[in-house]
């Protein structure tokens, strides 16, 4: 008797795990979500009464640069590569418009910015498009080249004024009624584009096919190094939106301003759920992703641990996440 | 020609042939010995005096990414990329460094084999990690490398400590002839001492085997997961390695990661071993480390803008890998 109740309840428990891991699988923004709500909690626990409307905002303000460089990383993540050069990329562009604000004015600025990016990108995009470089060493390449040139610009420019735009520091710093982040205005449009671009469109689901079976792609007509030229623009364009939104945010206009914000990219990438082998994934985890990250840190700052502890839990973490989640979704 | 010929042929192939054969497997590697060659010719044009010193800066400034190439370039293999060793290399350096300060010279030895087993720890956590999750390489070394600067900057906040005299005399000056830099004679004895047994025995085909193909190493009898744990394992201890030549060249431990990890593994395509794991050598990223040095050198020598520096060597590290995935389309055209 004891026998038979044991099967029914190590059966009901395996349907139980079964129905779970189908749950984690299909609407992964679930548990990502859950995670998110229980780091809020503890945030709560640590500081009572912390949570407020205008934590919110100051966490809303962190958590928009990094997003948009996550999705920089989630869309060449979906065709199965990465982009290391948007840290650059980003710090070039807050710097670029920092030093024209002055001379020219912010809105040349942040023309010549963008443009500059976009010429990185396309260089990216054909490397690894056309030359089939790996994503990897071409955008560490790219990285390198930019980060030069950016301070070569910065000898050059040593004499005028640098300074980030007024502009650009309400639009990253600043909020409304102190809740509601004006970098939003960015933020949400974006968010809009690319949930649409890869849900709704061609190119969109150009990206998942090449990344889900190049070969398959292929044959089927995908001009897989048109996409990838494309793809590496939008990527470095994507970068220089979140540097501006950066040098905003700071106050700071220096070339390596994002650098330490490239690796907490990918993480946020990768925790929200988009596979770094390609073909899986999406913006809106990548997004809770962000999210999760920015209360992270808020989180072990506010319990006073070292930098150095900070460093340890959060690597910690991440691991802890992206393994819970492979677990869940089973996948290998 | 009829089959009975055939083996014939074959063993009268002659060491002319075999020469041909290993030039024709081997000629990146060839290739990158060649324009190194040359560019040390182009820095004797363009500065006479460099010579014993020069060389000598060379192999020093050399080791540490060396050491840290070798070890990218055997996970590379193994099929994973490993973004924490610049971490552990600092960790090891800052553990080295906290431990010698002020101690005997006998206790330095036991040090040195107390933080080579903890780099070879450091490393299979890795590579265990990786196994037991599932979760891809990158990420999960991506992770570590905050988990293991941590750990450094918990162990030592601020530049400081000491190390062993004989350790520092180990990477400086000369070997013999002054024109052997002892550090390269270091160096060729770690990688004949460590890698090319390793290589020739039963793990360094396994290590290469689930790079090349995994499914087909399980079938064939590899336990692919013990295996990535070992190269991983042997990664810390390479990894351990360098970070010992850093407090043997500055003779403190400092406890903020260097470039090293991205150099590593620009160091590894470089010297032709394929991202996609399974081909490729440790000979071939320790030249590539030596060009990346010495292009730097060169651009001193002739005044450039240490910013254009950077420039110049991004370029040429696409361009190089250009070149590479250029001849390999083509062969597979072919």
């Amino acid at each position: 008797m004891s026998g038979v109740a044991g099967t029914t309840a190590a059966r009901s428990r395996w349907l139980h795990v079964a129905a779970w891991r189908d749950l984690f699988r299909d609407r992964p923004m679930i548990p990502l979500l859950a995670l998110l709500a229980v780091l809020v909690a503890a945030s709560d626990v640590v500081r009572p009464g912390i949570v407020a409307p205008e934590w919110a905002g100051i966490v809303l303000r962190a958590a928009v640069p990094l997003a948009i460089l996550g999705a920089c990383q989630t869309i060449t993540m979906l065709t199965g590569g990465i982009d290391l050069s948007v840290a650059a990329v980003a710090s070039m562009s807050g710097f670029v418009v920092a030093s024209l604000t002055s001379g020219p004015g912010t809105l040349t600025g942040i023309v010549v910015a963008l443009v500059a990016a976009a010429l990185a990108g396309l260089v990216t995009g054909i490397g690894v498009g056309v030359f089939r470089v790996h994503p990897l060493i071409m955008t560490l390449g790219m990285s390198l080249v930019v980060l030069g040139m950016a301070n070569f610009w910065q000898l050059q420019t040593i004499q005028t004024q640098v300074g980030v735009a007024p502009e650009l520091r309400w639009l990253g710093s600043d909020a409304f009624a102190d809740v509601v982040p004006y970098s939003l205005l960015i933020f949400v449009p974006l968010t809009l584009v690319i949930v649409l671009g890869l849900r709704r469109t061609g190119y969109g689901r150009m990206l998942f096919a090449i990344g889900d079976n190049p070969t398959a792609a292929r044959l089927s007509g995908a001009r897989s190094w048109q996409i990838l030229v494309v793809l590496y623009i939008i990527s470095a364009l994507m970068a220089a939106i979140a540097g501006f939104l950066f040098s905003g945010y700071t106050n700071v206009a220096s070339v390596s301003l994002v650098d330490s914000s490239l690796l907490p990219s990918v993480a946020a990438a990768v925790i929200g759920g988009t596979s770094i082998m390609g073909g899986r994934g999406g913006f809106g985890g990548t997004i809770v992703g962000a999210l999760i990250l920015t209360v992270i840190s808020s989180l072990l700052s506010s319990l006073g641990y070292p930098e150095a502890v900070r460093q340890v839990l959060f690597g910690a973490i991440i691991v802890a996440v992206a393994a819970a989640y492979t677990r869940a979704t089973g996948e290998s | 020609m009829s089959a009975a010929t055939a083996p014939v042929e074959a063993r009268r192939a002659g060491p002319a042939d075999l020469l041909g054969l290993a030039a024709r497997r081997n000629a990146w590697t060839l290739g990158l010995v060649g324009f190194l060659a040359l560019l040390l010719v182009y820095t004797k044009l363009i500065q006479p005096r460099y010579g014993v010193t020069g060389i000598q800066g060379l192999a020093i400034s050399v080791l540490p990414l060396a050491l840290a190439a070798v070890a990218q370039a055997i996970v590379v293999i193994a099929g994973g990329i490993d973004l924490s060793i610049g971490s552990m290399m600092a960790l090891i350096n800052v553990v080295a460094a906290v431990l010698m300060n002020g101690q005997s010279e006998e206790f330095g030895v036991a040090v040195v084999l107390g933080v080579l087993l903890l780099g070879v720890a450091l490393g299979a956590v890795n590579g265990s990690l990786i196994v037991l999750t599932r979760v891809p390489d990158i990420v999960v070394t991506l992770a570590m490398s905050f988990v293991w600067a941590g750990c450094a900057l918990l162990v030592l906040p601020t530049p400081g400590g000491g190390s062993a005299t004989w350790l520092m005399n180990l990477v400086n000056g000369s070997f013999g002839n002054e024109w052997i830099p002892q550090a390269a004679v270091v160096l060729v004895a770690i990688v004949a001492v460590i890698w090319i047994p390793v290589r020739r025995s039963r793990m360094g085909l396994s290590i290469y085997a689930i790079g090349s193909n995994r499914l087909a190493a399980f079938r064939s009898g590899v336990s692919v997961g013990r295996t990535k744990v070992l190269a991983y394992a042997l990664m810390g201890l390479f990894s351990a390695l360098a970070g010992l030549s850093l407090t043997a060249s500055t003779g403190i431990g400092t406890p903020v990661p260097g470039p090293y990890t991205l150099l590593s593994v620009a160091a590894v395509v470089l010297g032709g071993v394929s991202l996609a794991g399974g081909r490729g050598g440790v000979f071939g990223p320790i030249v590539g480390v030596m060009i990346l040095q010495l292009i730097r050198t060169d651009m001193t020598f002739l005044n450039v803008d240490t910013n254009l520096a950077t420039v110049l060597q991004g370029i040429i590290l696409i361009g190089v890998v250009m070149i590479g995935s250029l001849v390999q389309i083509r062969r597979a055209r072919a």
